[in-house]
């Protein structure tokens, strides 16, 4: 380098490399300042939901029960279908179809729960017995017990 | 720009209708944003009163139906158009060079527009799209790795909520517009610098004849087009207005007569008669979805796959193909809707008529023509 030039009017490579990487990622730093929190706002928090352990669905000759064979209760924030077999035998499943999320009915004459989004059957023990469902429904703890004035109460659990 | 619009002229040959399509999707754009703009005032988005919202807007609201009504049929006859813009500019291979990008801008646009079916349909928080909406957001869910997160992302938590009535109308009326109008104002100006372009079947007879000079001749006829647009809008809007149906209830068996959009039947039935079970840890029903988004990638693509129509001008398996995805949708959304069966026939019947009516004059005036 001759002897009357000052550094800094010929741009020097190693400054010029630095100015370079602090221009670059000074202006990510700042994309990403803006991106990700946005980002982040986007992503839905999480709800708390209260845990549910049991649900009362109500008195086992409920004319509901007795006239369609089934009955859907809220289980938290959760849809579940309590079947009336018999008039003791009660089943419960989440009413959520596995397939794509669709609320399930009874049909009582063909005894099948039936899911009228995509056609899907499933059968008094959850398992699909046609449809495009891939798994079977998940099932509930269910039991009859004695109420006030001597009725029956159906009581769901998580089993 | 007048000197622009002095200058600017349209090709003249015997296909030349289809350029009409574009102008129609256009105009029921503009009747959307209109009528959209006017339900914003009434509507609220939430569970508990959208559908009341709605309701009012039906029942109370001076001409509320009409308005509703409006929306509702011209989002459909927008789909209508655009699926027929789609489909005469890629069996006339209009993405040709130099015109790729106007075609691209195009697709996007098309995705948009279904994007706004997909999220006006759940506002008025009723049964059907309720249920539409569950089943809908919780398609992507099978993609694997990034399915789940896609799922919460649209639903704005893990289930159809009020919080995805909002989402929904957060892009509905900002973010989905905003994006339309950008791609929309590229692909317009795409088509005003590249110019029309001509079948190549027709290229000789567009040579022969003088083109038509788009002010002021193309555009009254556009305009008439409108007008005639606008009355039978009017018409289906006054005689069979939008239904309401029942208020979504979360605690509710689906409704048997579930399902979505008639633009989205096709899709539907697909997953209807995919059976279940899975292979390698993807489940059956993700693979007509991925296939799905593989076809709307490859649409996009078309005019940088389809090399035939450079070079030789002229692309028989792209054509083929087209036919093979329009007989598809056309037959599993015909059988989507199979209990309409005594409309096709009366359809069936009308258009027999005509042809009949059509072949008998053709013969009267001496098979010219
Ligand atoms: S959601 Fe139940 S069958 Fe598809």
């Amino acid at each position: 380098m001759p002897a009357d030039v000052t550094p800094g009017t010929i741009p020097d490579p190693d400054r010029r490399r630095l100015l370079n990487w602090f221009l670059g990622t000074s202006f990510g730093a700042l994309l990403a300042s803006i991106v990700y929190p946005v980002a982040r706002f986007l992503n839905p928090p999480e709800v708390e939901t209260a845990a549910t352990n049991e649900v009362d669905a109500g008195a086992a000759n409920d004319p509901e029960f007795v006239a369609k064979g089934y009955k859907i209760v809220r289980f938290g924030s959760e849809p579940v279908i309590v079947v009336r077999v018999g008039e003791t035998d009660f089943r419960a499943f989440s009413a959520v179809c596995t397939h794509l999320a669709c609320i399930v009915e009874y049909l009582k004459a063909n005894q099948i729960i039936h899911c009228n989004c995509h056609n899907a059957q499933f059968n008094l023990q959850g398992q699909v017995v046609g449809g495009p469902p891939p798994k079977p429904l998940p099932p509930f703890g269910v039991h009859v017990v004695a109420g006030a004035e001597g009725s029956a109460r159906v009581i769901v659990s998580r089993s | 720009m007048l000197e622009f619009a002095r200058h600017k002229t349209v090709p003249v040959h015997r296909y030349a209708a289809i350029y009409y399509f574009g102008g129609m999707t256009l105009f029921f754009f503009v009747v959307q944003v209109l009528t959209g703009i006017l339900l914003m005032l009434y509507y609220r988005p939430t569970a508990t009163e959208a559908f009341e919202s709605v309701e009012l807007i039906m029942t109370n609201v001076s001409f509320g139906w009409l308005i509703r009504s409006l929306h509702s049929w011209s989002a459909n006859l927008m789909i209508f158009f655009a699926f027929l813009h789609l489909a005469s500019v890629y069996f006339t291979k209009a993405y040709r060079p130099p015109r790729e990008l106007t075609w691209v801008t195009g697709c996007v646009a098309f995705f948009l527009a279904l994007g706004f079916g997909f999220s006006g349909y759940l506002l008025p928080w009723n049964e059907l799209a309720f249920f539409a909406t569950r089943v809908g957001t919780q398609i992507p869910s099978t993609i694997p790795v990034v399915g789940e997160w896609i799922m919460r992302f649209l639903r704005g938590g893990e289930r159809v909520t009020t919080a995805t009535v909002s989402r929904f109308y957060g892009w509905h009326v900002a973010i989905l517009p905003a994006l339309m109008v950008v791609v929309l104002g590229l692909h317009l100006l795409l088509v005003q610098l590249l110019g029309m372009s001509v079948p190549p079947p027709a290229a000789d007879e567009a040579r022969r004849r003088r083109p038509m000079p788009f002010f002021p001749h193309y555009a009254l006829r556009d305009f008439l087009g409108w007008l005639v647009a606008l009355g039978v809008l009017a018409a289906l809007a006054a005689l069979f207005p939008w239904e309401l149906g029942e208020k979504a209830d979360a605690f509710a068996p689906a409704p048997p007569d579930i399902r979505p959009e008639w633009y989205f039947m096709f899709m539907f039935e697909t997953l209807k008669v995919m059976p279940g079970g899975s292979i390698g840890g993807l489940e059956y029903e993700a693979i007509p979805i991925l296939g799905f988004g593989l076809a709307a990638l490859l649409l996009l693509l078309v005019p940088f796959l389809d090399r035939g129509v450079v070079r030789r001008g002229r692309s028989p398996v792209f054509t083929a193909v087209g036919v093979v995805a329009v007989v598809y949708m056309v037959a599993l959304t015909a059988w989507g809707y199979r209990s309409l069966a005594p409309v096709y026939a009366v359809l069936g019947a009308g258009i027999l008529v005509w042809l009949f009516a059509w072949a008998i004059e053709r013969h009267e005036n001496g098979g010219g023509g």
